[in-house]
């Protein structure tokens, strides 16, 4: 079994593909946190700001949701090369691991920014109403019945911006970023090593689906319906 | 007290001013279980949430215990709502709640309660509905009654002086909806809160209401006690609504009326004289020969009442509408 593993397997550099699976989940991580920091606040803006909302304000909702609308147009691959310059600024460098979160973030956030105003947008109007008749404050609106309500369906949110930015971590190989993706193109695609290509994507099946499984489950502890 | 004075309302659609209540004015006394019926799309809606601005008035003024609402600012009118329970026909309870945590919010919101206070007051509610059993449970798991059960202790958590109830019984089944207007009626006598009931059910207006307004497209056609708008309707509308309450069918009606023979009397007993024996004297005084077309003996509120429909044939009519009026019976001559 060994020796067959062996002659099969003959390019694949064990520690090395366990650095690469370490700096993917470093960057998913990271830019997950990051995209959710960012896009969390800017869904519920673009919640209340929208047509006949708590807070309905047309021109704030107008360049809210055309940011959002151009970050989430541009191709990937096109992203991480325009904002190379931005990159360097922020962190100084956008090579590696730290290189690849800036991009990463701006791919996510404008995404997870999306689904979390759908979500919000699901909540029942009446529960926003009853909560209104209570005498309560936009703020605690939000807080107290909104997120709460929209809860599964936000937790449902991050598990797809968690998997797209899997996909978009092994993108960021292309520019020089780090992880699976890196590994496949250096040493799968560009040099023919069909087997570390063959371990590097298993290896981000099976990311993908732990992560699927994992949000399957937080949803379903959460829901209440 | 509630006083509506020439509120209006209407709603901007496409650049046009599209009315959802002309000009009202009425007055709601403090107490008193007042009802609102009307079809859909009536300005019913509307009217209830008028009473604590959910919907700003596009004009008038609404004044609550002599104080004009409309003047609040932000904060004035977030302290105003926490004196205003308000349960809905969808219960509109958070379902990320336990029963416990729905009727606490309110309370919570308001920032002004204990946690002792707050628990306290929890648990008294769950009793006083009826649901002590049920505290942990998340509303998904409860019956639709039960639903508005919370819902109720939801809205009278923070003390309200009124109520509003916005098609409270509507999604329940007829069984359910008695024993949430008992609920209600017990609530206003114990509490003396006053309740703006909407419905368009006359039947639930007959059961628990004081006084009732009738909508139709944005106007109250008629306000009155509910006996004299129940047993005399005057507008087309609450006619409607009257027999359709007591599954009357007009054309059918009509019908067994041309069939009968000589008067038609529709005669209303009301009270006490409800449980006099009183036709079978006024027909041997009178030498009338009666028949009962159609009839209907029940209780508005907690007042008994009766409307029968007679045709009368031979004897003497006067003596016997006299002998009738003089019993303090409502008679009206239908032909």
């Amino acid at each position: 079994m060994e020796a067959l593993m062996e002659t099969l397997l003959t390019n694949v550099d064990w520690t090395e593909i366990g650095w690469a699976s370490w700096d993917t989940l470093v960057m998913v991580g990271m830019s997950l946190l990051f995209s959710v920091l960012i896009g969390l606040p800017l869904g519920v803006m673009l919640f209340l700001f929208g047509k006949r909302q708590l807070l309905e304000q047309r021109a704030a909702y107008a360049v809210l949701s055309f940011v959002v609308n151009v970050l989430r147009s541009v191709p990937f691959i096109i992203l991480l090369i325009v904002m190379i310059p931005f990159t360097v600024m922020l962190i100084g460098t956008s090579l590696g691991v730290a290189g690849a979160i800036p991009p990463l973030v701006a791919g996510g956030a404008p995404f997870f920014a999306r689904l979390v105003e759908t979500s919000l947008r699901e909540v029942d109007r009446g529960i926003i109403e009853a909560t209104q008749a209570m005498g309560a404050t936009v703020k605690q609106i939000v807080f107290g019945a909104l997120l709460p309500e929209a809860l599964p369906g936000i937790i449902a949110g991050i598990t797809v911006t968690a998997i797209t930015l899997v996909s978009y971590a092994a993108m960021s190989g292309v520019v020089g970023g780090g992880g699976l993706g890196d590994l496949a193109i250096r040493f799968g695609y560009q040099r023919f090593q069909t087997d570390v290509m063959v371990i590097t994507v298993a290896l981000l099946v099976i990311f993908v689906q732990l992560l699927q499984m994992a949000g399957d489950r937080l949803v379903l502890y959460f829901s209440r319906k | 007290m509630i006083v509506f004075d020439q509120v209006q309302k209407s709603y901007q659609v496409g650049g046009r001013a599209i009315p959802a209540l002309h000009p009202t004015s009425m007055t709601i006394d403090t107490g008193e279980v007042f009802g609102i019926v009307g079809h859909s799309g009536a300005g019913k809606s509307t009217l209830v949430r008028l009473i604590n601005l959910l919907e700003p008035p596009t004009g008038g003024r609404i004044l609550i215990d002599d104080e004009n609402i409309t003047d609040y600012t932000a904060t004035e009118l977030r302290a105003f709502r926490r004196k205003v329970g308000m349960i809905f026909q969808h219960f509109n309870l958070l379902s990320s709640k336990t029963v416990a945590d729905n009727i606490a919010f309110p309370m919570k919101l308001a920032g002004i309660y204990s946690r002792t206070e707050i628990r306290d007051r929890v648990d008294e509610l769950l009793k006083r509905v009826g649901l002590a059993d049920q505290a942990n449970k998340y509303p998904t798991q409860l019956s639709g009654g039960q639903k508005q059960r919370v819902g109720i202790a939801r809205a009278l958590a923070c003390r309200p002086t009124i109520l509003l109830c916005d098609e409270a019984t509507s999604a329940l089944d007829p069984q359910t909806t008695q024993s949430v207007l008992k609920l209600l009626a017990d609530i206003n006598r114990e509490l003396g809160l006053t309740i703006v009931l909407i419905t368009h059910e006359m039947d639930v207006v007959r059961r628990v209401c004081d006084r009732v307004a009738v909508m139709d497209a944005g106007e109250v056609v008629e306000m009155g006690p509910v006996s004299d708008v129940f047993l005399h309707p005057k507008h087309p509308t609450t006619r409607d609504f009257v027999f359709e309450s007591e599954n009357i069918d007009r054309e059918e009606m009509q019908q067994d009326l041309q069939h009968a023979q000589g008067r038609i009397l529709r005669l209303t007993f009301r009270g006490e004289s409800t449980y006099t024996p009183l036709l079978g004297s006024v027909a041997r005084e009178s030498g009338v020969d009666f028949s009962i077309l159609s009839g209907r003996i029940d209780h508005i509120k907690d007042t008994p009442y009766g409307q029968l429909t007679l045709s009368l044939v031979g004897g003497d009519l006067d003596v016997a509408m006299q002998a009738l009026e003089a019993a303090d019976v409502h008679v009206e001559v239908v032909r």
